[in-house]
């Protein structure tokens, strides 16, 4: 299993698309894809998940991978996050 | 309640006669409250078909939304769609897919309540969250665990009422109206809704006795109680004596020998004693009643609502499919002719649940929607076209308020004849059209409506809440809808004389054409055409087969004269009562 730490950057938090895009991502990869936030502990493939989280601009989020392909599955899902999801 | 009566331990509780007949046995309490799914036990072996109506419920509520979104992206602003994207999205979500399913496996519960509990804990970490767009996904979240588990208990109510009951609901669409049709279904009771709700219409057509607008009837009433239903008289009886029944039996058998003695009328022809003919025909919306309203001695259908294909389903059905359907019925009436109404929707039925129309019945509907999807319209008029080889077949659009809407819908149908011909597919050439008159700016250009088609049909339901302001089935105003309102004379004769000086017939298929106190005064004011349910047929005939056109336009023009409602329907009362008194009328 790997972590990773990342902040949201884009201004709208991750709201709908940005949540699709990332759901969407990690479901390319067999790895367990684990999202952290507070208290909260929610599956990443999951939108219905995601979207709980509520994270906007700014916040931190602990990511965990576990499986086969993780550091993959880490590098491409980190990205988004630098990339700030291609928005604004 | 001032419309309940105690009497030993019956309850009586009136509301509104919407279909005839008497029905006994016990009530069925049909809730549409999604309020929260009820926990059911399933057993080990129930687990495989448990999944499966989930599935299913899962891919129909996609189907739904997919068609609701595909709309939305044409007619609604792009923020607005985002709301379906995400619903769609929560729907693919197969994590949250699985757990449920893994859920009803090991801890042995029914569908809806797994997807209940576990769609719920989501919704209620969106709702503690401190902003409102999470209180926004909050809600989409709740719609779609709604979708779902209407999806999954829609097909289940087909199985779980078993045996022979009365429903009873707050209201009843005509989806349900027609799902519990398909089980042994004895009458309706519902708390709102009035005669002339889809409903009511419905139940009279089925020949299922109804009771509406009893107010919180389903509040008095629980699954199991026994209850007398009076569709006669508009009252229903719960826990019946057996004094009760016996009188109640009484009426029905009464009633039943009337109908009885008029089948032997039911071959002969819809003409005044002094020979002045009428054309009788049928109001029907299913393939199935074709043959009925044969039985019934009509001389046709004067209205086909073809929208009854489009019940239970997202999409119209294919060209094919449509054109099989109405070639079977223009088989079926033949020598007799059909009338086919393009369908008549609101929005909702298009696009369910897409936009919300503060005033519907002032919305998007009829014509306005069809001009708006001509891949609808013109899939429609190509396959009602090719059911005309038998030149028996004809058209009319309906809510038509605009003589511009008469030229595009003239247009699409020249399309549909110009393609048909390229492709060398049979058709009528001369396929009459016509437009019903049911909105107040139809009726005063009714002459310039009449120059530019066959025929015109009045369609009362519609006439008469748009001309006297009222919505049929709103219970504070309900009263003020009536169809014998001076207003609504005024108008029917209006149009009628303005169809007759462009030597164009004039019909009339809404619900007064059926009504009995309103024959005479109908035939009176030169109605060519009553085209009504088939379960009112010989009684209408029997009494236009018993007047005198010349009479009848005295009574027409004495009632035309006078200035109330009560007024009018006094006057035809004591005409009927006097002259006709084997009629059995409600005072």
């Amino acid at each position: 299993m790997i972590t990773r730490t990342v902040t949201i950057k884009n201004r709208a938090g991750l709201h709908t698309r940005p949540a699709a895009t990332l759901v969407k991502t990690a479901a390319r990869f067999q790895a367990e894809f684990t999202i952290l936030k507070d208290e909260f502990e929610i599956n990443g493939k999951s939108i219905i998940g995601v979207m709980t989280l509520a994270a906007e601009q700014g916040s931190a989020l602990e990511l965990r991978f576990n499986g086969p392909d993780e550091l993959d599955a880490a590098a491409a899902v980190v990205e988004l996050f630098e990339r700030g999801f291609d928005e604004e | 309640m001032d419309n309940v009566q105690t009497h030993g331990s019956e309850v009586t509780i009136k509301g509104i006669a919407a279909a005839p007949g008497i029905a006994i046995g016990p009530a069925y309490l049909y809730s549409k409250q999604i309020v929260r799914a009820q926990v059911k036990p399933i057993d080990q072996r129930e687990v495989d078909a448990e999944i499966d109506r989930l599935r299913d419920a899962v891919a129909r509520a996609e189907k739904e939304l997919h068609k609701i979104f595909e709309f939305a992206q044409q007619k609604l602003d792009p923020d607005d769609t985002k709301i379906l994207e995400a619903q769609i999205m929560i729907l693919g979500d197969t994590i949250l897919m699985g757990t449920i399913e893994r859920r009803i496996r090991t801890e042995l519960q029914n569908a809806e309540y797994i997807v209940f509990d576990e769609i719920s804990k989501y919704k209620r970490l969106m709702l503690s969250a401190p902003d409102d767009y999470m209180h926004e996904r909050a809600h989409d979240v709740d719609d779609v665990m709604n979708r779902i588990i209407r999806n999954i208990q829609n097909q289940k109510l087909v199985s779980r009422l078993e045996g022979e009951a009365i429903i009873v609901s707050e209201t009843l669409t005509p989806a349900d109206t027609v799902i519990f049709t398909r089980n042994k279904v004895l009458g309706y009771v519902t708390d709102l809704g009035g005669v002339t709700s889809h409903a009511a219409i419905l139940s009279r057509a089925l020949k299922i006795p109804a009771v509406v607008g009893l107010r919180s009837v389903t509040r008095q009433i629980q699954t199991g109680d026994i209850i007398a239903l009076d569709g006669y008289s508009g009252i229903i009886v719960l826990n019946p004596g057996e004094e009760t029944l016996q009188t109640l039996r009484r009426k029905e058998q009464r009633f039943k020998e009337f109908e009885e003695r008029l089948s032997e009328i039911v071959s002969l022809t819809a003409e005044t004693l002094d020979h002045k003919h009428i054309e009788l025909s049928a109001n029907i919306e299913f393939s199935e009643e074709v043959k009925f309203t044969k039985d019934q001695g009509s001389a046709g259908v004067g209205l086909f609502r073809t929208e009854g294909f489009l019940i239970g389903r997202t999409t119209a059905p294919s060209e094919e499919e449509q054109y099989e359907a109405y070639r079977d019925i223009a088989e079926n009436t033949f020598p007799h002719t059909v009338i086919f109404r393009v369908f008549d929707v609101g929005g909702d039925k298009v696009a369910p649940g897409a936009f919300h129309e503060q005033n519907p019945f002032l919305g998007w509907r009829g014509i306005r929607v069809l001009l708006d999807r001509p891949d609808i319209l013109l899939t429609q008029l190509r396959a009602i076209l090719r059911a005309s080889t038998r030149k028996n077949v004809r058209i009319m659009f309906p809510m038509v308020s605009t003589l511009t809407e008469i030229h595009r819908a003239k247009e699409f149908l020249a399309q549909a004849r110009n393609e048909l011909e390229s492709q060398k597919i049979p058709f009528d050439r001369k396929v009459k059209i016509g437009v019903m008159v049911e909105v107040p700016s139809a009726a005063v250009m009714a002459e310039r409506m009449a120059s530019q088609v066959d025929f015109l049909s009045i369609g009362t339901n519609d006439l008469i809440q748009y001309v006297l302001a009222v919505d049929r089935d709103n219970n504070a105003v309900a009263p003020l809808y009536q169809q014998f309102d001076p207003a609504v004379l005024h108008t029917i004769k209006h149009i009628i004389d303005a169809g007759h000086k462009r030597n164009v017939w004039v019909g009339m298929c809404g619900e007064m054409a059926g009504d009995p106190l309103a024959t005479v005064l109908l035939v009176g004011l030169g109605l060519d055409e009553f085209s009504v349910i088939p379960s009112v047929l010989p009684e209408i005939k029997k009494i236009i087969r018993s007047i005198r056109y010349k009479d009848a336009r005295r009574v027409a023009e004495k009632a035309l004269t006078m200035n109330s409602p009560e007024e009018i329907r006094a006057y035809l009362s004591t005409i009927i009562r006097n002259q006709l008194p084997e009629i059995p009328i409600e005072p």
